[in-house]
């Protein structure tokens, strides 16, 4: 019959994508077979809405929030939630998802891939053989030994898990700082990260960046590492005081820096630019066309989850 | 023991030549103009030959020698030694094997990481000042990729075990099957590089293994592939690799070495799917210090008639 031809009911949960234009959603044409969606937080829809998805580093804010009463679930996509004002959720009563583990074996790659650069100076020997260099000068600076060195990993979740896992098959030893010591891993734990320093070569940074890691890599941490000590940060800029790494690096009290994250992105200090020790990244350890498969997947299952009353696959957790 | 002459080929270690200076009479072959005045000299007091990647000792160098009792060589590779000459004259051979697997392991993988990650690409991008313009593109994830070997002795063994670690299925070639390895054998080049995404040269360099890496595995290995090598330049047809490489007919290439060093065709030097290294391998202080020991310390077991520690011949 007609009326039947024309009315087919919509079951699909009603969710909102959160975006600041400059931000699109990878593969969001594949949430409307699960879900439908709407873009703007002056749409009717809003008062209803109980699942936002936020992309990027759109800002969830108390301000956010109070045009969404119906809200009960945000989902980020991104491993980071420092955009989202995660106490406020908690008052709420809203639960927040991360990208769980869709990152993390891409993001460990690129911190090893930064160390072993940093060490072993790949991209600076790279440099050296297009200029021209080596017939000329012959000899190239000896490099750094990666095997036996102690890593201390900032932060053992997700990323830091994998980071681990990767550097103990290159002969390596592993310690790490976290929130609170995990009964389930072996690896040394420090209640502090002045103390993971002193007992390390090398430090990666991978924790999530909130009120209590603001500048958690400071002048006493920069300090107690060393001058033979290399920081690899894939977490978040303002983990890291930014002016005393440069400061550090400029006069040669640590050994050297990879970094992919900066406290002012897109800018870099420009001080970095002369330095052959240093190792620099736009921001983009996550970023390959796996990783948005992966996101996508987590994304559509926390949804799910929550639709359906079921655990959620990968609400946020402090390290 | 500073009776004893020996000549160091080429200047590959000052501690490695202070070493020498303080135990034996050392000759340093480069501060002679030519080979003449060198033989002139020296030819019937040298009794060791301290060698290396670019400097071994061979047939004519050998020759010279009457006096030649044994060729320490500062690195683990033997293709600048000609070792039948050697073992015809009962002159002995030790190489620096195991302290530089590590080292060598560890920029194979540095490359692989570089080249499918653009590591070196990205680092150029901030450092010329783009990233306000806006952001570098994305690149290939690395964990899981197949990663292929050829030769599958120690340094071989030590890059299949990290790339483990990634999640990457591991694949060999090698003169002979290796079964206590979980790893799939192929025992022809051409399937494993059909078969694998990174193929990583890792084998010694002999007459058999010369152009190993030729037209046929590189078209095997196709557009989406990555050819690493941390073995000899001559592993691969140079000529080869720079054309499959400038015709989109090779995905990328990572490189420690190549067949005319210090000289890299230049044609490289344009492209971002390629990372280029002046023979580093084993170039840290930690190792490079280890294998300077290892030469005296073979030297100096020669010399007092006790057993060599890693002879070859």
């Amino acid at each position: 019959m007609a009326s039947e031809d024309n009315e087919v009911e919509d079951h699909r949960p009603l969710v909102l994508i959160h975006s600041l234009s400059s931000f699109k959603l990878p593969l969001q044409d594949r949430l409307i077979t699960h879900f439908r969606l709407f873009d703007s937080l002056a749409s009717p829809e809003a008062s209803s809405v109980r699942a936002l998805i936020c992309v990027g580093p759109t800002p969830v804010t108390a301000d956010t929030l109070d045009h969404l009463p119906s809200l009960r679930l945000v989902v980020g996509s991104s491993a980071g939630l420092d955009h989202v004002d995660l106490a406020e959720c908690h008052r709420r009563g809203i639960a927040v998802t991360n990208s769980g583990d869709a990152y993390s074996e891409n993001v460990a790659d690129y911190a090893v891939a930064l160390l072993l650069d940093v060490l072993r100076r790949v991209s600076s020997a790279d440099r050296f053989v297009r200029s021209g260099l080596w017939p000329q000068m012959g000899e190239y600076p000896l490099g750094r030994k990666l095997g036996g060195k102690r890593i201390g990993i900032v932060g053992l979740g997700s990323i830091g898990s994998e980071v681990a896992k990767r550097l103990v098959a290159f002969g390596c030893t592993v310690a790490y700082n976290s929130r609170n010591k995990k009964p389930s891993v072996l690896y040394p734990y420090y209640a502090n990260v002045h103390d993971l320093a002193v007992n390390s070569d090398f430090l990666i940074v991978c924790c999530a960046l909130t009120n209590e890691t603001h500048h958690i890599i400071n002048k006493d941490v920069l300090t107690a590492l060393g001058r033979e000590g290399v920081i690899i940060n894939v977490g978040r800029g303002a983990l890291v005081d930014e002016k005393e790494l440069v400061q550090f690096l400029v006069q040669g009290e640590i050994g050297g820096a990879g970094l992919d994250v900066f406290e002012n992105e897109p800018n870099v200090p420009k001080e970095l630019f002369a330095l052959d020790n240093v190792v620099l990244s736009p921001h983009l350890a996550v970023l390959t066309p796996e990783s948005f498969e992966a996101l996508n997947e987590v994304i559509i299952a926390n949804l799910k989850a929550f639709f359906s009353n079921k655990p959620l696959l990968s609400p946020f957790q402090q390290e | 023991m500073d009776s004893i002459t020996v000549l160091m080929t080429s200047p590959m270690s000052d501690y490695l030549e202070t070493q020498l200076r303080d135990r034996f009479n050392l000759v340093k072959l480069w501060t002679y103009s030519s080979k003449t005045d060198f033989f002139k000299h020296n030819s019937h007091s040298i009794r060791a030959v301290v060698g290396n990647t670019k400097i071994g000792a061979d047939a004519e160098l050998i020759d010279s020698l009457p006096e030649l009792e044994i060729v320490s060589s500062y690195s683990v590779g033997l293709d600048k030694i000609d070792l039948r000459k050697c073992q015809e004259k009962g002159i002995r051979v030790t190489n620096t094997p195991d302290v530089l697997t590590d080292d060598v392991a560890d920029v194979a993988m540095g490359l692989m990481l570089a080249v499918t990650r653009r590591v070196c690409e990205c680092d150029r991008f901030v450092r010329r000042g783009l990233w306000p313009k806006g952001n570098f593109r994305l690149t290939n994830k690395f964990s899981g990729m197949q990663v292929g070997i050829v030769g599958l002795d120690r340094i071989g063994s030590a890059i299949a075990k990290r790339a483990e670690a990634f999640g990457c299925p591991i694949s060999y070639y090698s003169r002979s099957e290796k079964p206590e390895t979980n790893y799939k054998y192929f025992s022809n080049i051409i399937d494993l590089a059909v078969n694998c995404q990174i193929l990583v040269v890792a084998c010694a360099l002999t007459k058999e293994t010369h152009h190993i890496i030729n037209r046929e595995v590189i078209d095997a290995l196709g557009p989406e592939g990555i050819l690493i090598n941390i073995g000899r330049g001559s592993h691969i047809d140079e000529p080869e690799l720079v054309s499959a490489l400038l015709e989109g007919r090779l995905g990328g290439a990572g490189l420690d070495v190549f067949e005319n060093e210090p000289e890299v065709p230049e044609q490289l030097f344009g492209l971002e799917n390629v990372v280029l290294m002046p023979h580093v391998g084993s170039d840290t202080v930690e190792t490079a210090d280890a294998m300077a020991d290892l030469v005296i310390k073979n030297l100096e077991a020669h010399f007092l008639k006790k057993p060599l520690l890693t002879p070859v011949v």
